[in-house]
This record gives C-alpha cells, sequence and structure tokens, in this order.
C-alpha cells in the first residue's frame, strides 16, 4: 500500500498556496505509506541554458556552497544553490549530462533527483508529515506537484527508492501499487543503454514512459504501450512541465480519486486526504475507469 | 426513544463505533446522526441494533461493514467495500460508491442511488443489492446467492465465475463473464425485480430487464476445457 497524490492550480492566485494545500493531504496518506515520501512541484521554468537541478546526499554537514564553487570554477557557470537538510537546488545553464559527468569526479555522495527547467524534487526517508516539515513543502509554490507516501512492498527503504522517480527533463511519476515485470522493462531499456539507479519497480516504469516519449510518442502514445507492455497493479500519476496525467491498470486494482472545481484539480488515493480542501463539497468528484488516460493541462 | 447527533470533528471512529456497540440499548436510542464523516473509514462497522443511521457527508472504506438490523443512509459517497458481509438490516448511497460494494453480504438490502465502481456484489452470499445507476467490471463476481439489480449498464465481465446468485440488468452489458449467461426472464424474475425496486424505493418501473445466471459448466472439472473458458 503507497498513497499518491496530486494538486494543479487552476487559477494563479492558488499557485502560492499549493504547498500548503498539499500538506493536509500528505499527512492523511502517510496512513497508507509511512516509511518514506517524496513531492515534485513544478513551476515557473527557466529561461534555457538555465537548468534546475535536484541534488541529495545523506552525508552528514555537506558543504554545499563548496561544490557550488567548485562547479563554477570547473564548468565556467554561475551555479546558484539553496539548500534544505539533505537537499539542496542548484540552477545553472549547463546541460544534465555535463553535471552527471562532473559529480562522478567531484561530488562523491550526491545523487541527482530531478532536472529540467520547472521540476524541483524532494524525497526521504520517515515519516510523511516529518519529511513534509523538514523540507519546508507547506511553503512551495507552483502550479502543479505530484507527491508519494510510501509503504515498500518489493524492495528497500532508501531515499533513492523513494518516489517520485524521474527520467529525462521535467519528467516524474509515483505509482501505488506492485509490477509483475519490472525486469523484462529493465532488460529492454537497458539494451537501449538506459541506466537505473535502483531496483525499483516503479523506476523501470517510469524511464520505460519517458523512453517512449523520447522517442516521439505523446504521453498517450506511450501510457498506451504501457497497457500492453506492463504487467501488475497499479496507479500512476506522472508530472510533466505543464501537464498532471493518471492511470488506473485494466483490473484497477489501486485506488485513486479525483475532486476536480473551477479552482483546482487534486488526486488522492483516497478521499479523506481531500475533505479539507476549500470548496470540495462542490467538487465534481469521481472515480477515474480503469485503463483510461487522464490529462490535466496547466491554463496558459 | 431518543435521537443522538455525533459529530466526527470531535470523536474518533473508534470512539463512534464504541458508542454505536455498547450504548444504544441501554440509552434507549432510536436514531443517530452523524457529522462531518469527511471520508473516514469504518464508520458504524459491526452495528447490531434496529436503530435508524444518518450519515450526513461522504465516507471512506467499510462504511456499514458487517451490518445486522440497523438501517443505514449515506447522504454523500462512499468508498470501497460498503456493507461489506452485511448480515440483515438496509445500507442505503445516496451517492456514488466505490469497489466492491456488500462483498461477501448474508443478508439485508444494499441500495445505492448512484453508480457502483468495480465487483459490485463480488461473492454475495445471500443479500440484495439494487444499484440505480451503473456498476464497474466483474460485478457479481463469484457471487454465490441472493440477487444483484443494475438499473444502468453493466461493465466488463459480469458475474463471472456466477454460483447461484441472479443478476438484474436494465441497461446494456459490456461483456458477460465466464460461465455467465443471458437467460430469458421468467415471471418469477419479474416479480423479484419488481418486489426489490419497491424494496429499494427506486421508482424505474418501464425499464425491461435482462436476466444473468451461471450456466454451471465451471461447477465440475472439465478436462476437455484445456483451461480455456
Amino acid at each position: 500500500m503507497c498513497g499518491i497524490i496530486g494538486l494543479m492550480a487552476k487559477k494563479k492566485e492558488l499557485r502560492q498556496s499549493l504547498g500548503e494545500l498539499i500538506i493536509p493531504m500528505f499527512d492523511c496518506m502517510a496512513e497508507r505509506g509511512s516509511d518514506s515520501a517524496g513531492l515534485a512541484i513544478f513551476g515557473t521554468a527557466l529561461e534555457p541554458p538555465l537548468r534546475r537541478f535536484s541534488l541529495f546526499t545523506d552525508r552528514p554537514a555537506y558543504d554545499w556552497n563548496s561544490l557550488a564553487r567548485s562547479l563554477e570554477t570547473d564548468l565556467g557557470c554561475r551555479a546558484e544553490i539553496t539548500t534544505r537538510d539533505n537537499h539542496a537546488e542548484v540552477v545553472a545553464g549547463i546541460e544534465d549530462d555535463s553535471l552527471r559527468e562532473w559529480l562522478k569526479q567531484r561530488g562523491k555522495g550526491v545523487r541527482v533527483l530531478a532536472v529540467g527547467h520547472s521540476i524541483e524534487l524532494f524525497k526521504d526517508v520517515g515519516r510523511p508529515d516529518e519529511v513534509a516539515r523538514r523540507y519546508g513543502f507547506s511553503a512551495l509554490s507552483g502550479t502543479h506537484c505530484v507527491g508519494h507516501t510510501r509503504m515498500a512492498t518489493e524492495s528497500q527503504v532508501s531515499p533513492a527508492h523513494a518516489h517520485p522517480f524521474t527520467a529525462g527533463e521535467d519528467f516524474c511519476l509515483v505509482h501505488n501499487g506492485s509490477l509483475s515485470n519490472p525486469y523484462s522493462l529493465r532488460r529492454l531499456l537497458e539494451e537501449e543503454n538506459l541506466e537505473f539507479e535502483t531496483d525499483n519497480d516503479s523506476e523501470a516504469a517510469c524511464r520505460f514512459l519517458q523512453w517512449r516519449m523520447r522517442k516521439g510518442d505523446t504521453i498517450e502514445q506511450a501510457l498506451g504501450a504501457a497497457l500492453d507492455k506492463i504487467d501488475g497493479f497499479y496507479t500512476f500519476l506522472i508530472g510533466t512541465a505543464n501537464q498532471m496525467v493518471l492511470i488506473r491498470d485494466p483490473f484497477a486494482c489501486k485506488p485513486a480519486v479525483v475532486a476536480e472545481t473551477d479552482q483546482y484539480v487534486a488526486i488522492s488515493s483516497e478521499f479523506r486526504s481531500l475533505a479539507h480542501l476549500p470548496g470540495v463539497a462542490e467538487a465534481n468528484i469521481f472515480e477515474p475507469l480503469p485503463e483510461q488516460i487522464y490529462v490535466w493541462q496547466v491554463a496558459a | 426513544m431518543k435521537t443522538v447527533r455525533l459529530d466526527l470533528s470531535e470523536l474518533s471512529v473508534r470512539e463512534l463505533n464504541d458508542y454505536l456497540h455498547h450504548r444504544l440499548a441501554s440509552e434507549n436510542v432510536r436514531e443517530v446522526e452523524i457529522l462531518h464523516p469527511n471520508g473516514m473509514h469504518n464508520i458504524a462497522v459491526g452495528l447490531d441494533y434496529p436503530i435508524e443511521l444518518h450519515v450526513r457527508g461522504n465516507a471512506g472504506y467499510f462504511t456499514a461493514g458487517m451490518n445486522q438490523q440497523a438501517a443505514v443512509t449515506v447522504y454523500g459517497n462512499v468508498g470501497w467495500s460498503v456493507a461489506e458481509n452485511i448480515m440483515s438490516g438496509s445500507v442505503r448511497i445516496k451517492g456514488n460508491a466505490s469497489e466492491c460494494t456488500a462483498a461477501s453480504g448474508h443478508g439485508g438490502l444494499v441500495v445505492i442511488e448512484g453508480d457502483s465502481s468495480s465487483r459490485c456484489g463480488i461473492s454475495m452470499k445471500g443479500c440484495d443489492i439494487v444499484v440505480a445507476g451503473s456498476v464497474g467490471h466483474m460485478s457479481g463476481f463469484m457471487a454465490q446467492a441472493g440477487n444483484l439489480l443494475i438499473c444502468g449498464d453493466a461493465g466488463a465481465h459480469l458475474g463471472d465465475s456466477l454460483y447461484e446468485a441472479k443478476i438484474y440488468v436494465g441497461g446494456k452489458i459490456h461483456s458477460l463473464g465466464a460461465d455467465a449467461r443471458e437467460e430469458a426472464m421468467t415471471a418469477a424474475d419479474h416479480a423479484t425485480v419488481a418486489a426489490l425496486l419497491k424494496r429499494a424505493e427506486v421508482d424505474i418501473s418501464s425499464k425491461e430487464f435482462k436476466r444473468v445466471a451461471s450456466a454451471r459448466t465451471l461447477y465440475h472439472w472439465n478436462l476437455e476445457a484445456h483451461q480455456e473458458y
């Protein structure tokens, strides 16, 4: 059992309070998964070539500032860094591959959680309410966010195994369920020279979808392929720079509820975590159908 | 005889259920109103007393599970497994119900005024279920006894591996499950449908219903079927 949550602000005014609104959703879904938690939040896109890099280390008292200064010297770019607990966000005008290569040499123990123009991602082990407080989720703002509370069933509890998983840029996935063929997916993708960070089944699904999209699929086409290739139980919630996308397996083994008003689209594993939302009494509340692809687009 | 109002913004579900299990008779309660359910799970599980219970809002999983004697009404939607294992009495949902409505229900009546999603009436063992709207896939799966009456449409694999429960459908059937077949409505079936609609206070008397029952080909192992059903 795990909990998934998603919230998209339809009105600009709501973007400021996105983090605040998600806290009770998160706290409530801690009851479905309490070993680790994570949140990806999408904000205003940075102008290229600038990118956001969400970085993580579990080394105590890590000297992030010194890492940023070496990065500037070695790669000849400006790097702005904001740190919080085990996490740092670096904004710099460099390619994803250049940073990863550089980290291999100079940033031992530092992992990239997410890359893109809009995405910022936090994830760690611990009770979800505690993770939310440690990383200041309540103060976050953005157009939409995707979160997860994990109860590990098929691979270990570690910060890397927490959701959301990412692949490519501005793309993340959270998963409630368990897949029965993650290793055949991995073999398929490894033949395409894709690398994995964990042995987690959800990571395989995330990389599969993003690989299809990199090959030219739309998210709908990628999910259509997933219905064919991915076997198991799942409710997937996916975040991209301007979309929130939901799909449930053909048996609808794992739950999901959507509440939509003219202000927001809110998604959760269970209604009770949406019950506090303003205007929820008048919301259009529905249970997503199995195999249906639901796409919500960020308003311009 | 008195009416009691219990507010779930002040009480925990455990405290509420403890009250419903132990205090109704001694306090001579005949009617209970539950406020602010906010989608919480296990509300009014294990009732065994002839009261009227009103839940004012959306409730979560296992609402009114294992009900005996009580008449429960939810003025909203409910989550998975409402009236699971109902033994007697009635449970009425004014909104929609999620998956596994009245799973394993032995007796009593369950009425969903909206839609009920997948696996409605799974493994039912003698209760009656009336859904005014439609049901999702695999409804009536392995249903053993009782009646499942669906006024709207039924999703894929209706009545898969059905035993002796009867299913009546007023709308379209997406597909039938293994060993389920459509049969001609008899006079007794018409009478059952009319009686169920009356008991459920659902008014759609003009509709024609289809009867779905077990073809009983799965009752015994068939070596020649080669696992193809």
